[in-house]
């Protein structure tokens, strides 16, 4: 109990140097203005959630191959934390693009895709929600999450073909791109911070299924003698 | 080879059962004309508009009557327990898989068959000059909706709400079907038609990866 807290308590104080980081530490962006300091929370968010991602999909792999209940617990408590981190760039995102696109939304790739991914992974949580036996659950919504997650690049390659307005990626783009260094600098920190966050979330979700697991299976002992 | 012939026999089974009703395809065919009616209430059906609207029209109509269409593909097989009988009379289940896929692809091609020339009328689009290119979109089309709904009516099958259910999970995972079949319609529509293989090899993609999941992944589903 005393380590969980002593987690949680560092975990909450690099979130607040991350804040203090973006809105103090890095440099106002030239064009934009002070609304670009949202990118710190934006982009890393994706990226996380996306890792999230690939961490269900790691889980319904493992699954399906052992069958064991504990890789179906990490896929659910990572699908969880991915649709966090999902939402908060789906939200943090249109704070951004009314004032610097004139617009809330727009369909471009990456937004769509964000979208359709958030899609697949709320269906993702309900479908688990509406199946009664654990290990029936366990193995549909195992062979979903792979789909699921096979699809996400088909979705954006196709939508990708098809339009784009994003900007051009900043990080890893072509030829001109590339960041200031103390923004650089300010985003690392916030990513590597984000996938601290990540790993927690992941950790204590998974605890609270461990435990439901063996709650169940008291009552069926008790229910037995 | 025993997987290729117990598919057949399979998909014998599965032609006769709806053959005899006819009740699958029917209603289909019904329902696509229904939505077909109901969207040209939204929009102006003009010519110039139709060209612009109707390749995604035709495409959004035909993934709901799948997710539909596809709702009794498991279901059926539940009602007498026909699911154990067929698990045990197939050395791979992957057979029974193929067997249903290939089906629903027939009935999707079938219903487009019937509904294209109708669509050309009311939409007013020609489609004379590209009908086999269209069928040729169709099939790839079919066989990505069919492919990914039959694994997933195994799955709603298995859960409350299934009706609700399999549209949900399915319509999402369709979005990369949806737009490169609309496209690929929509290019061959066109005032000067053109055949965009791109978007066919994308197609083809789709249906491959898919195909390759439920090779590997389909027999979880069809466990007690």
């Amino acid at each position: 109990m005393k380590k969980n807290v002593l987690i949680a308590s560092v975990v909450v104080l690099l979130m607040c140097a991350a804040a203090y980081a973006s809105l103090f530490v890095a440099p106002t962006e030239s064009k934009m203005g002070t609304i670009q300091r949202i990118f710190y929370l934006h982009a890393p968010s994706g990226m996380v959630a996306l890792l999230s991602f690939f961490v269900c999909f790691v889980g319904n792999l493992a699954y399906v191959f052992t069958r064991q209940p504990k890789w179906d617990w990490l896929g659910v408590s990572a699908a969880e934390v991915g649709m966090a981190f999902c939402t908060v760039l789906i939200l943090t995102g249109p704070i951004w693009a009314h004032p610097v696109w004139g617009i809330w939304w727009t369909w471009d790739a990456r937004l769509t895709l964000t979208f359709v991914l958030w899609l697949l992974y709320i269906s993702y949580l309900l479908l688990r929600t509406l199946v009664d036996d654990p290990d029936r659950r366990a193995m549909v919504s195992a062979v979903y999450g792979i789909f699921a997650f096979l699809d996400v690049p088909l979705v954006y390659g196709s939508i990708r073909w098809w339009r784009t307005q994003h900007p051009q990626p900043v990080i890893m783009g072509g030829p001109g791109s590339g960041l200031e260094p103390t923004m650089r600098l300010v985003f690392r920190f916030w990513f590597v911070n984000l996938v601290i966050l990540m790993i927690f979330l992941i950790r204590e979700r998974y605890r609270l299924e461990a435990m439901r697991a063996e709650v169940k299976l008291i009552e069926r002992e008790a229910e037995g003698a | 080879m025993s997987l290729l012939s117990n598919a057949a026999v399979l998909l014998g089974k599965e032609l006769r059962t709806e053959f005899r009703s006819r009740e699958l395809l029917t209603t289909t065919v019904v329902f696509i004309l229904v939505v077909i009616v109901l969207f040209s209430f939204t929009f102006d059906p003009t010519s110039s508009e139709s060209r612009r609207f109707a390749p995604g029209l035709l495409w959004l109509a035909f993934l709901f009557a799948a997710s539909l269409m596809l709702q009794p593909c498991f279901l059926r097989e539940q009602n007498n327990d026909t699911l154990s009988a067929l698990r045990l009379s197939v050395h791979d289940p992957f057979a029974i898989f193929l067997a249903k896929l290939m089906a629903n692809t027939l009935f999707l091609v079938f219903t487009q068959v019937v509904l294209l020339p109708v669509f050309s009328i009311l939409y007013n689009i020609s489609v004379a000059g590209v009908f086999p290119q269209l069928m040729l979109v169709m099939l790839m089309g079919s066989l990505g909706l069919s492919v990914t709904g039959t694994a997933l009516s195994a799955i709603s099958a298995q859960a409350r709400m299934r009706e609700l259910l399999l549209p949900l999970l399915l319509l999402p995972l369709l979005t990369p079907v949806l737009i490169a079949s609309t496209e690929a319609t929509a290019a061959l529509l066109d005032a000067k038609p053109e055949l965009r293989w791109d978007w066919l090899g994308f197609l083809l993609a789709f249906d491959a990866v898919f195909l390759t999941a439920l090779w590997l992944f389909g027999e979880y589903l069809l466990e007690e």
